[in-house]
């Protein structure tokens, strides 16, 4: 059928079959379906999820033991490089894109993305970063080895001498990564903005659209800043410009602020979606409207505002100011007032209902628990005192580990088991689900709380051998490390044979509230037969309301 | 009706008492987590560290109490599909709990103000040409906690250099070199901080205290260590390959021990340095089977008096 121009876009003018794809070909080859890329995204960063967890067991299985004896300090300084930048560009990002890709026009009652063909090349960039990224492994000199912040000087030193090195190949990624987020953010925008169904105004939104709206709002900002800076320090590594060569009259400071200016929004990025998973999710189990829906709208916005001056708190003890310090100190614990708001209206949320321990639900608390727990130790780290002691220290790893995987991984955890009836037709196995979260909650808390006596006690991060007396907590970190690597087993397992032979999903097996859940399961292509017209807000848990005027419930 | 509503106060205000107790008494705790307080930079920082534990197991538990009580409490019936109560907000509830915060983070963020203002560590300011607007003068004074004495003869500032990877300590006075950092305890130290190649960071987890030490910048940096024995300096801003192995000891002794091993030291022939990294590049570099990839060479180890 011929698109009809919702708001002035036009969708492109394309055949299109009313069934979602059949066979595994159509999730590999190239589509503009907003469902189909979703996926796409979901199962390329899933693959590097795998790829980052394998380089954390062999730095975890290198902290066994106080000396540097499991591999070379080169080969190790390698993996947290790459375990940092895979985790970070291929994991995260690309998975929450990929469930905003899913989500975004399905809850807004549109029947695409408002550019199609942009948003599948921003996917297909994707795997051009990851093979740029593996390629690194197999050019002289092995992959980058300066950390994922990747700090002149010490990512300019270029021992091979080569022009193709681990070095260059890492900022061509990173930069090809920022420009695929940047197109991917004008697409999710302008749909947010342009292409919502008649009747859903902006507070009519569900949560996860305005997490996402915000979230690729920084992106919009902020990448222009860390894709400029990349580019600079490829310049001084392969031109001999001098940006950030201290030894040519360059100011390797700089290169922290253009880095950090976007790569602390970046957790907001990450952070966002998930905290929108978290507002679609308690409602559900919780059987209850969520609670303070536009206070907690505004917090999103509010965060992506206050993003923009943090990013000095990354750079206390180097070489900045006093009056500098002080001042993004305040802006940094202002970050917790938005926040605060979040998870009280969650906790109020769930207060009183009738809950219900499903997978995602499981997921979804164990996550609320540590993103708390985060919380506080971010607090701590914005302190300026406090930072002079622990930073670059392991407290520092624990607290964004607790963000990271703790939040964000088991976030999306809880993601793919509620919305994977949605994505392929069919319920997934509980008592498995079940099984992975156990693993996955008691092996994050075993692998990242020791984390924090070791920063306390002194114990620098990136380092391949330490002082004995840190050896005990390490034990318990990497042991705790292996379990969670394990954990990934029984999720595995359950997604494909579930996808392969579980039971068949039927529209809305959570009996949620939600534009996604009135279409079948797994949704048409183009999504919606008739554009529905939105006659109430959402999350209507114990009001019997009609959320559209038009399509069957 | 009236007893379950006196019932329900009296299990919040257990609740509260309990949360309240057991976060002060981890908030006590926190001060075992550290290591020895051997600078008084350290005093202010742990009480401040202290207080932030508090209050944040006091929230941490706050939360969690309330999430394992609707957990438990609050769960569906086996077969009971209906919804809950569609209680939407509560503007007054909504207000306090963004008052709460706000109130929050205006009391951590001026006692962290007070404590780094006392601590007067210095640090670059050439970096961004402004002056201090928020009255950082005081930041030369004294720590609050400091021994009276401790300003009243300032130790000659004593240049570090930071290099791939060794620390050098140079006392202009008697043009002394070492690979060992010796202080007097109970006086103000003053460091000149310079790194000849890539960005290090000097780091005594027992003073609580790091700077990051930029190529072609001056800082400066002080302090005062208060407790004699012996500590480690690390660098904490990542090197390059031997990163972890750049770490000297710092020694903390009485004004009349350091004199003495300022007098020793200048009688003693410069000699080179032990220096891990480069006893560790000679040896994987004769290796027959190269394990890692290639890597800058360490800078040759230093010329010193005292190898420490």
């Amino acid at each position: 059928m011929t698109n009809v121009p919702i708001e002035g876009i036009l969708l492109p003018d394309e055949k299109h079959n009313h069934e979602s794809p059949s066979n595994w070909k159509e999730y590999f080859s190239f589509s503009t379906d907003h469902k189909v890329i979703g996926i796409q995204y979901l199962v390329t960063s899933f693959f590097f999820f795998l790829v980052g967890g394998i380089f954390a067991m062999v730095m975890r299985g290198e902290l066994m033991t106080p000396e540097s004896d499991l591999v070379d300090r080169t080969v190790y300084n390698g993996m947290f490089t790459m375990h940092g930048t895979v985790m970070l560009f291929l994991w995260t990002f690309p998975s929450l894109v990929g469930f905003a890709n899913y989500l975004v026009p399905l809850m807004i009652g549109a029947r695409d993305m408002a550019f199609p063909r942009l948003n599948a090349v921003a996917f297909w960039m994707v795997p051009v970063v990851g093979i740029l990224m593996m390629g690194s492994f197999f050019v002289p000199g092995g992959p980058a080895q300066a950390g994922w912040w990747s700090y002149p000087p010490v990512s300019l030193q270029n021992p091979t001498g080569n022009l193709i090195n681990g070095q260059v190949l890492w900022l061509l990624a990173v930069a090809i990564s920022g420009v695929s987020s940047i197109m991917g953010a004008v697409n999710f925008v302008t749909t947010i903005v342009k292409m919502r169904a008649p009747g859903m105004g902006f507070f009519k939104m569900p949560l996860f659209v305005w997490a996402v709206f915000s979230a690729q709002i920084i992106q919009l900002f902020g990448l222009p800043a860390l894709t400029a800076g990349a580019v600079m320090l490829l310049l001084d590594l392969t031109a001999g410009t001098a940006f950030f060569d201290p030894a040519k009259g360059g100011n390797p400071v700089m290169f922290q602020h253009y880095f950090w200016f976007y790569s602390h929004p970046a957790v907001y990025v990450i952070i966002l979606p998930v905290f929108g998973i978290f507002s679609e999710i308690f409602p559900v189990y919780s059987r209850k409207p969520l609670f303070g829906y536009k206070v907690v709208a505004v917090s999103s916005m509010l965060i992506a505002v206050v993003s923009g001056i943090v990013w000095v708190h990354h750079m206390y003890v180097s070489g900045t100011p006093g009056w500098m310090r002080l001042i993004f100190m305040m802006t940094t614990m202002f970050v917790s007032v938005p926040t605060g708001i979040k998870v009280f209206a969650w906790v109020a949320t769930i207060w009183g209902g009738k809950m219900r321990l499903n997978t995602p639900m499981l997921f979804a608390l164990g996550a609320l628990v540590m993103f708390v727990f985060a919380g506080i130790t971010g607090i701590m780290l914005s302190s300026v005192p406090v930072d002079v002691h622990v930073n670059n220290t392991y407290f520092v790893v624990g607290h964004f580990h607790y963000v990271l995987y703790g939040t964000v991984t088991m976030g999306l955890f809880a993601a793919i088991y509620h919305w994977f009836p949605k994505m392929t037709g069919r319920m997934y196995s509980e008592s498995w689900g079940k099984i992975h979260f156990w693993l996955a909650f008691i092996g994050t808390n075993l692998n990242f709380l020791p984390m924090h006596p070791l920063g306390l006690q002194g114990m620098l991060r990136r380092v391949a051998s330490y002082a004995p007396e840190y050896q005990f907590w390490n034990i318990i970190a990497s042991l705790g490390g292996f379990l969670l690597g394990m954990s990934t087993l029984p999720f595995i397992f359950n997604m494909v044979i579930s996808w392969m032979q579980g039971e068949k999903a039927p529209a809305n097996p959570w009996r949620a509230i939600g534009l996604e859940w009135l279409v079948s399961s797994p949704p048409p292509v183009e999504n919606f037969e008739e554009t529905p017209i939105i006659i109430s807000e959402p999350y209507g848990y114990g009001k019997s309301e009609r959320l559209t005027a038009n399509l069957p419930e | 009706m009236k007893i379950q509503k006196i019932l329900n106060i009296l299990t919040l205000l257990t609740g509260a008492i309990a949360v309240t107790s057991l976060s002060l008494w981890i908030g006590k705790q926190s001060y075992s987590w550290l290591p020895p307080q051997a600078a008084a930079e350290s005093l202010l920082i742990d009480d401040l560290i202290s207080f932030l534990v508090t209050l944040g197991a006091f929230i941490f538990l706050g939360v969690t109490s309330t999430l394992m009580y609707s957990v438990i409490f609050h769960r569906a019936v086996k077969d009971d599909f209906t919804d809950g109560p569609p209680i939407e907000g509560n503007i007054t509830l909504e207000v306090v709990w963004t008052a709460i915060p706000i109130l929050l983070v205006l009391w951590i963020a001026g006692y962290s103000y007070q404590v780094y203002e006392q601590m007067g560590i210095q640090g670059p300011s050439e970096i961004v040409h402004l002056h201090n607007p928020l009255g950082m003068e005081s930041a030369y004074a004294e720590p609050k906690d400091a021994p009276a004495n401790a300003l009243a003869e300032p130790v000659e500032k004593i240049d570090v250099l930071a290099k791939q990877w060794a620390w050098v300590f140079h006392y202009p006075e008697r043009d002394i070199t070492s690979t060992e950092l010796h202080l007097p305890s109970d006086r103000r130290i003053r460091l000149a901080l310079k790194s000849q190649d890539v960005l290090h960071g000097f780091y005594i987890p027992a003073f609580r205290l790091k700077q990051d030490i930029i190529p072609n910048h001056a800082i400066d940096f002080e302090f005062t260590p208060i407790r004699p024995g012996k500590y480690r300096l690390t660098d904490s801003q990542y090197s390059g390959t031997y990163f972890a192995t750049m770490q000297a000891n710092v020694v903390v002794e009485s004004p009349e021990d350091y004199q003495q091993w300022l007098a020793q030291a200048a009688t003693q022939k410069p000699s080179i340095a032990n220096n891990q990294a480069a006893s560790e590049y000679a040896q994987t570099s004769h290796q027959s089977v190269q394990t890692g990839w290639v890597t800058v060479p360490p800078a040759a180890p230093p010329l010193v008096n005292s190898p420490g």
